[in-house]
């Protein structure tokens, strides 16, 4: 990559900083103790997580009768919550595997807690596949494994069996590439703990790694070929999801845009997502200067765009649904039957939350502002949930026989599980906030020199950007030895 | 500045020329009465040649299925005896007169997908403020100078449809929406508040309009960038018309393909279509900027382009051949799987009669590019681009003929002379309009910001070869 960068580039690591700020500013969480905030919220999320799990041992205990699902609404909750995971999971992989496609440094800073969030929100993903069945205990029989019952397999023409191969590639492919991008940064951890029990977990995570030319130069390559599979698994993955849906022959899940229009929705959610986390995390860690305006502004631009290709299906759906002439079509998630219908409500939040509230990013002062940002995140995660909501139960309640119209109410339990994996989530993220170097510093020591402040602004002024600390001590990439 | 070469010109002309007869001998040919109609057939049928009579058996077959669908509309069942001769006998006669319609059609809309799509991606790289491409923007806005001549034609295919000098929308057929009439559709009917002549034509302009205005301004406020030295004015204003533009690109096309092509099959619906047709337009046009990229580059007009650009369009040409195959795939497999016999009538019809072309187009599309273009040194070696560029293109081109052709000839399709005619003369245009287009402006855009970045623009494992070594640090 070219080592020039344009002015008018605004700088993505902020301050005077050397690359040996950057390693203190991202060992300091972990090497600290956590403060009380953190135990708080900490033991706020574990409780969640613990009722969540209690519900979850009931339902299993006593049966799926205790949701709230019918003969005729047989998935609700479990699969809109499982959809809605998988979609926020998606966010991670597109920040860390398509922006590294298209050469986007702005990703650096963002890409390692990004990631964290798919893998603990696939964690949540793959709870309700399991939970949901009638005998969960008979759950390994999803996989074509030799038997005794004169190897009996699965049939290998149903989506929900897609899901498993789908899911499980996708937490495995993540957690690799995850974990090879962290090996520079458990080593920097490593080389610096000072107590004898930290550095031996810090060695263990770290495979041995040495940052020598050899090891960099395969690094990249293997990043770039993880990025390269990750992209199609990505969109297979939820394109997977949506076909649940879009292969049946239900009238508002019988769609061929749902593979392209789940993946900008994952991408969409998963975006918000992030800037619900990263709007608290980068306060709260004092990475301030690494999780820039800037990142959140073009994490915005992303969410427009997402958004806008949401909106835009949303559209087609509706307009088609009118096109194709049947009536049965009225009184699918996106018509006019479900504008007026009994779930109205739900009809009207999805369109409040995902389409109205989003357009006020198309203003400047709003995309770059830090509490709007948030707020308008948090209304797209209750949009985005609500969307799998309304797809899904909306469209069982009214079938193709008036006879077998129902409504869907939820139990305590349906709620609690939610509540619990949200609680889930926050415990493992919490947990990762404090234990792993939340910014990816090897990366972000790459562009310090293009695109940090001080060196822009001295580039600016005609001044030579002189090395700040010495170069024998710069963990660099192959490509960028010393150059200017 | 480059010089639109006197050979070129001729040859450009000489395409037009040719296509153009081409195009009249396929008009000529075509049957002006019923009773020409069956002699065509007969003659085919009489020849005895496997194509002919292959197709023949199918295409009763396919009218059996569309006068099937009819019938079910009237609700009147004793139509289906006695008419059925006769009707059989009108329907192939105007399948037979649309076919010089649909191979002008087929060609037209290629081309002028193909310049919209190489528009979209230009104003996508300003949006992106990509880094990369900036020596690229003079090419981009050549090939979107096709746009013009490409959108008249257009205008005067509309009117031909709104005049009915064709039957290649049959729900603008007379009677369709008059209860009562023989042509009457009671599903044509239930749409036609979408599927009415003046709204089709209003909302076919309106693209249009959309489309080349958004050309002529960014443009012309492009070379004014050139040398504008305002701090950046101009260039901030065409990022904001240009995110105005993907706005509204987004809308239309979408709504474009709906009118334009899924209207051939009135009955017919897919909500993946708009998309689809996307792809398949935007992997043609990456293609083509990198074709007119080599080019140029070769007679050296282009001295900032170096193999990391060429690299960075195979790229694309890779990842968008992948996005196309990635969406064919969702569309038919999910109407495939549910079997919805509606829908599924669309590939029927499509895999009865097109059989070759439809499979085919999947291995030139997919196939051949991934192998090909997987390798990161293939993807900076010119000829290998080429080389698979010219099977995308041909595998588009047969996509969009398999889009239009089923709906408008049915079984009665070939790839002849009217085909080819067409081709060669949307070809010439384009090569006209392209080049000199090219010549008129400054091959590098001297006033972007980021044009440095764009002439310092190095991927890290390309090889450079010919390339002096101050051309990247």
């Amino acid at each position: 990559m070219s080592h020039y960068e344009a002015p008018i580039r605004e700088p993505l690591v902020l301050g005077d900083k050397s690359y040996h700020d950057i390693t203190e500013d991202i060992a300091k969480p972990i090497e600290g103790a956590a403060n009380k905030n953190w135990y708080i919220a900490f033991y706020i999320s574990l409780a969640a997580m613990l009722w969540g799990f209690g519900c979850i041992f009931y339902t299993v205990g006593t049966g799926i009768g205790v949701w709230g699902l019918n003969k005729n609404i047989g998935w609700a909750w479990d699969i809109t919550n499982f959809v809605w995971w998988v979609g926020i999971g998606h966010a991670g992989t597109l920040i860390s595997a398509v922006l590294l496609l298209f050469r986007q440094k702005w990703r650096m800073a963002i890409n390692r807690s990004a990631e964290a969030m798919t893998i603990f929100a696939v964690f949540q993903a793959g709870l309700f596949p399991i939970i949901h069945m009638g005998r969960p205990w008979n759950g390994y029989w999803v996989l074509p494994m030799p038997n005794q019952f004169g190897s009996l397999w699965v049939n290998f023409n149903s989506p929900l069996l897609w899901d498993v191969f789908a899911i499980s590639t996708y937490l495995s492919v993540s957690l690799v590439f995850w974990w090879t991008g962290l090996l520079p940064d458990f080593a920097m951890i490593r080389d610096r703990a000072v107590k004898p029990f930290q550095k031996k977990i810090y060695a263990l995570l770290s495979f041995g790694w040495s940052g020598r030319a050899k090891d960099w130069q395969r690094f990249e390559e293997v990043s770039l070929v993880l990025a390269g599979l990750a992209t199609p698994l990505v969109l297979s993955v939820h394109t997977i999801v949506s076909m649940d849906f879009a292969t049946s022959i239900n009238p508002g899940w019988h769609s061929t845009i749902f593979p392209p229009y789940f993946v900008a929705g994952a991408i969409f959610s998963g975006f918000a997502m992030v800037q619900t986390l990263l709007g608290i995390m980068r306060k709260v860690t004092n990475l301030e200067d690494y999780i820039t305006r800037m990142h959140i502004e073009y994490m915005n631009i992303v969410i427009i765009l997402t958004g806008g290709i949401v909106a835009v299906a949303y559209a087609t759906e509706f307009f088609i649904a009118w096109y194709t002439g049947s009536p049965y079509e009225n009184y699918t998630y996106l018509s006019v039957g479900a504008a007026t219908g009994p779930y109205a409500w739900a009809f009207w939040s999805l369109i409040i939350f995902n389409i109205i509230t989003p357009q006020l990013l198309w203003i400047k002062k709003f995309r770059r502002s830090f509490i709007i940002t948030f707020i308008i995140s948090i209304a797209i995660n209750i949009g985005m949930w609500f969307e799998r909501f309304d797809i899904i139960a909306i469209v069982l309640s009214k079938g193709h026989l008036p006879s077998t119209w129902w409504r869907f109410e939820p139990t305590f339990v349906d709620v609690g599980i939610f509540v619990g994996t949200i609680g889930f989530f926050f415990v493992l993220f919490l947990l990762y906030a404090r234990t792993f170097p939340v910014i990816a510093q090897a990366e972000v020591k790459t562009i310090l020199k293009s695109s940090g402040e001080f060196y822009k602004k001295r580039r600016e002024q005609g001044i030579p950007t002189k090395p700040a600390i010495n170069l024998a001590n710069v963990a660099g990439t192959s490509d960028k030895s010393n150059k200017e | 500045m480059y010089q639109f070469s006197g050979k070129l010109k001729t040859l450009s002309i000489a395409l037009i020329i040719l296509g153009a007869l081409g195009i009249a001998y396929g008009f000529y040919s075509a049957p002006k009465t019923v009773e020409e109609a069956k002699e065509i057939i007969a003659h085919q049928t009489s020849h005895g040649d496997e194509h002919a009579t292959s197709h023949d058996e199918v295409k009763v077959d396919a009218h059996k299925q569309d006068a099937h669908v009819a019938v079910e509309a009237h609700g009147a069942v004793e139509a289906h005896g006695e008419h059925h001769d006769a009707a059989h006998d009108e329907h192939v006669f105007h399948q037979l007169q649309n076919k010089p319609w649909s191979a002008l059609y087929v060609a037209l809309f290629f081309f002028l997908g193909i310049s919209l799509l190489v528009l979209a991606f230009y104003a996508i790289q300003r949006v992106a403020q990509a880094g990369w491409s900036v020596v690229l923007f003079r090419v981009m806005e050549a090939i979107t100078a096709n746009l013009v001549p490409t959108s008249i034609i257009m205008v005067f295919v509309v009117i031909a449809a709104v005049m009915h000098w064709n039957h290649m929308f049959p729900w603008m057929a007379e009677g369709t929406v008059t209860v009562g009439h023989e042509n009457y559709d009671a599903i044509v009917d239930g749409k036609s508040w979408w599927m009415n002549v003046p709204g089709w034509a209003i909302r076919s302009i309106v693209y249009l309009a959309i489309w080349n205005a958004y050309r002529w301004f960014i443009r012309r406020n492009s070379i004014k960038e050139d040398t504008a030295n305002d701090g950046g004015k101009i260039y901030k204003l065409n990022y904001n018309v240009s995110v105005g533009f993907i706005f509204l690109f987004m809308i239309t096309e979408s709504m474009m393909s709906w009118d334009w092509i899924m209207g051939l099959d009135p009955h017919w619906f897919s909500t993946l279509f708009g998309w689809y047709v996307l792809a398949s337009l935007l992997v043609s046009a990456v293609t083509v900027i990198a074709f007119v990229t080599i080019y140029l580059r070769s007679k050296g007009a282009l001295p900032a382009v170096n193999d990391s650009h060429i690299h960075d369009l195979a790229k694309f040409m890779f990842g968008f051949s992948v996005f196309w195959t990635y969406l064919w795939f969702s569309q038919f497999m999910l109407i495939w799987y549910a079997d919805i016999p509606e829908e599924t009538t669309y590939f029927v019809a499509r895999f009865n009669e097109y059989k070759l072309p439809f499979l085919a187009m999947v291995g030139m599309n997919f196939v051949f590019p991934i192998l090909l273009l997987l390798n990161s040194d293939f993807k900076s070696i010119p000829w290998f681009v080429v080389i698979g560029g010219i099977v995308i293109l041909f595998g588009h081109y047969v996509d969009v003929f398999v889009m239009i052709m089923p709906a408008t000839v049915g079984a009665q399709w070939s790839f002849g002379i009217a085909e080819l005619g067409s081709l060669l003369f949307f070809l010439g245009i384009f090569i006209y309009a392209t080049f000199s287009a090219f010549a008129k402006a400054n091959p590098i855009p001297k006033g972007n910001p980021f044009l440095e970045e764009s002439e310092h623009f190095h991927y890290y494992n390309i090889e450079h070869r010919g390339e002096g070594s101050g051309d990247h640090h």
